[in-house]
């Protein structure tokens, strides 16, 4: 276990430090961000002066080692526009991103689970053809569509919900005071739609597949009870594959909820990192992208732990 | 009274492309006791009669006739909660593969010790885990204790057939059915497992349908056969009269396919052709293209007749 874990840590500092590269060396190549930082009116010195102020006068080579120096003292640099550093803000951004993606998955399993074992039951009902004909509509429907459908419909025809912001805060998040709650409600719907729509059917086919396996028959040969057989017998089957999913999936909410984010003004990292790219504020954008990618590694971990503990052909 | 009679059982399939009768009129009885042996063919309807004996025919598939009369009670009528009770506890059933019968992620132990408690609420856990332990011993498994925390991966085909064969007899059952219980094993295990059913049928008075394409196996351990062909008995008596005096072709040529190791005949006998699809059954008798006594008389499916104190269905039997 240990020799694994030790493994795994080194994967994932390999992984980050690649990532450090590349993102490095796009911000490098993507342009200049002294000449958007300062005003119109400013002289050719002082574009030298904040220059060399920056580091950005020098080779791509010693920014990068300087860099590299710099990470192994934990700090990442200060961003190029807010002069703070950049891992401070983006920590200062994330409660507010993972609220949003913890809800929304917390969301979409609880109904996409149910829902999916429901409509692999009786695959030919009516209700099972609703839940289908929603969530092919659900894994269909672009985010940004979605969101400004909801806008349209409860904030600017219904008047009910707000269209952006995160309302009151309380304890990092705004689940907990009911203006926080109506603030909420339509980005997570946004984000939700697509995840639960994937759950369901990932959930209804690993179902069908499993319940058509002879050991289901047996343990109705037993005289299990039918309930217990989805539940319990089948259900711990089927979530092998489903877990993986799930796992990446989050990953992928916490890292793209940009979309929704924009859409409901969201202060969280996505909007944070679409204005960084704008800027070119190098230091937050790789700041940004290494903790996303540490949260993509950490969930994997979690994922492959959690299989031990449900599969147990899988031992660590 | 039979433990379990069995008169015109109709199990069909509504599929698409038409319906299958899997299983189509049979009839057949069952003492306490005592072994029936179903022999046929893949895909004759023997996996379906044994299936619905316990009710678990699933859709399209329905028992739209007939009566199976358990101690008296006709199990075709009956609902689910009670059949639930049924299963497992007075009719158990062993499958086919070992490989696929067991559930990989849920424990031997608690794959035994479920089949108890669903059935006797009484039962603490300890009682359970103590009878599981008890019948694995029984069905001679090595070291019981140790696999009741097992997971089936960590185990062979044999020892998982003879898991699969104590889970069936935990519950004292009145009838037990085995479909194609060594067919996925290896030959030397096969004689093994087969042994051990006989002795356990016996030690536990129940009684056991034995389902094969085997007719080897059945003339060891049988006392009655009843041949299938196409979702029909073709041929269904005592097992003397059956394998030394067969008198349905298709009977004789099963028997004739068995290898003998005392001759040294190049090729095996084949019985001609193949079973025809139940959705294209031929009119008459569904045998006669590929018999070698069929002439005209087999244009009309032959009446059920009594010869040599069987019973069979074919016009050129004498």
């Amino acid at each position: 276990m240990t020799k694994y874990i030790l493994n795994r840590l080194f994967h994932s500092t390999l992984v980050m430090f690649t990532i450090s590269f590349i993102v490095f060396f796009i911000m490098f190549k993507a342009g200049d961000p002294v000449e958007l930082m300062l005003p119109p009116d400013a002289t050719q010195q002082d574009v030298v002066e904040m220059r060399a102020a920056l580091g950005l006068d020098k080779s791509f080579i010693v920014q990068y080692q300087k860099f590299l120096s710099n990470v192994a003292e934990g700090n990442l640099g200060n961003s190029f526009i807010y002069g703070q550093p950049a891992l401070d803000i983006v920590f200062e951004r994330l409660p507010a991103t993972m609220e949003l993606a913890v809800i929304a998955m917390i969301v979409s399993i609880l109904l996409g689970i149910p829902l999916g074992i429901i409509s692999s039951i009786k695959p030919n009902s009516i209700l099972s053809r609703i839940i289908m004909f929603f969530s092919l509509a659900g894994i269909s429907v672009p985010v940004f569509w979605t969101g400004m459908i909801l806008v349209l419909i409860f904030s600017v025809i219904l008047g009910v919900l707000p269209s952006s912001g995160r309302g009151e805060v309380y304890l990092f998040t705004s689940a907990f005071t009911w203006d926080g709650i109506k603030h909420l409600i339509m980005p997570v719907i946004t984000l939700s739609v697509f995840q639960l729509a994937l759950i369901l059917r990932l959930t209804r086919t690993g179902m069908m597949e499993v319940l058509m396996q002879d050991y289901i028959k047996l343990a109705s040969a037993k005289g299990v009870p039918r309930k217990v057989i989805v539940y319990y017998h089948a259900l711990k089957n089927t979530l092998i594959p489903l877990i993986t999913v799930i796992g990446i999936q989050f990953g992928q909410l916490v890292a793209f909820t940009i979309v929704t984010e924009t859409i409901f003004a969201w202060p969280g990292t996505g909007k944070l990192i679409i204005d960084s790219i704008q800027n070119l504020d190098r230091p937050i954008v790789v700041a940004y992208l290494l903790v996303i990618s540490f949260i993509f590694v950490a969930i994997n971990f979690i994922v492959d732990v959690l299989y031990t503990f449900i599969d147990p052909r899988v031992r660590v | 009274m039979a433990l379990l009679e069995v008169n015109n059982l109709k199990t069909h399939f509504f599929t698409r492309n038409g319906v299958v009768k899997s299983v189509d009129g049979i009839s057949f009885s069952i003492e306490k006791g005592e072994i029936l042996g179903i022999v046929g063919e893949s895909g004759a309807g023997k996996s379906i009669t044994g299936f619905s004996m316990l009710g678990l025919i699933d859709s399209p598939g329905k028992i739209v006739e007939g009566e199976i009369l358990f101690d008296g009670v006709d199990l075709a009528q009956k609902s689910e909660e009670y059949l639930q009770k049924i299963r497992g506890n007075e009719i158990a059933m062993i499958f086919q593969d070992p490989q696929t019968s067991l559930n990989p992620v849920i424990s031997i132990g608690e794959q035994l010790m479920e089949a108890i408690l669903y059935h006797n609420k009484k039962a603490s856990k300890k009682e359970a885990y103590k009878a599981s332990v008890d019948i694995l011993k029984l069905v001679g498994l090595p070291a019981a204790e140790k696999r009741m925390s097992s997971y089936p991966h960590q185990l062979s085909g044999g020892m998982k057939q003879r898991i699969v064969i104590a889970m069936a007899l935990l519950n004292n059952p009145k009838l037990l059915i085995a479909d194609e219980p060594t067919t996925a094993l290896d030959v030397t295990i096969q004689a093994q497992i087969l042994y051990l059913m006989k002795k356990l049928s016996k030690d536990f008075e129940s009684s056991l349908i034995l389902i094969t394409h085997d007719i080897a196996v059945v003339s060891q351990l049988c006392d009655k056969i009843a041949v299938m062909y196409a979702g029909r008995i073709v041929e269904y008596g005592k097992k003397e009269d059956i394998i030394f005096n067969p008198k349905h072709p298709y009977t004789k040529g099963l028997i004739e396919c068995l290898p003998k190791l005392d001759d040294n005949k190049e090729r095996l006998y084949q019985i001609p052709g193949i079973m025809p699809s139940l959705l294209g059954l031929p009119k008459g008798c569904y045998f006669k293209d590929r018999c070698e006594y069929a002439d005209g008389e087999c244009d009309v499916y032959p009446p059920e007749q009594e010869i040599d104190g069987r019973r069979i269905f074919c016009h050129k039997a004498k």
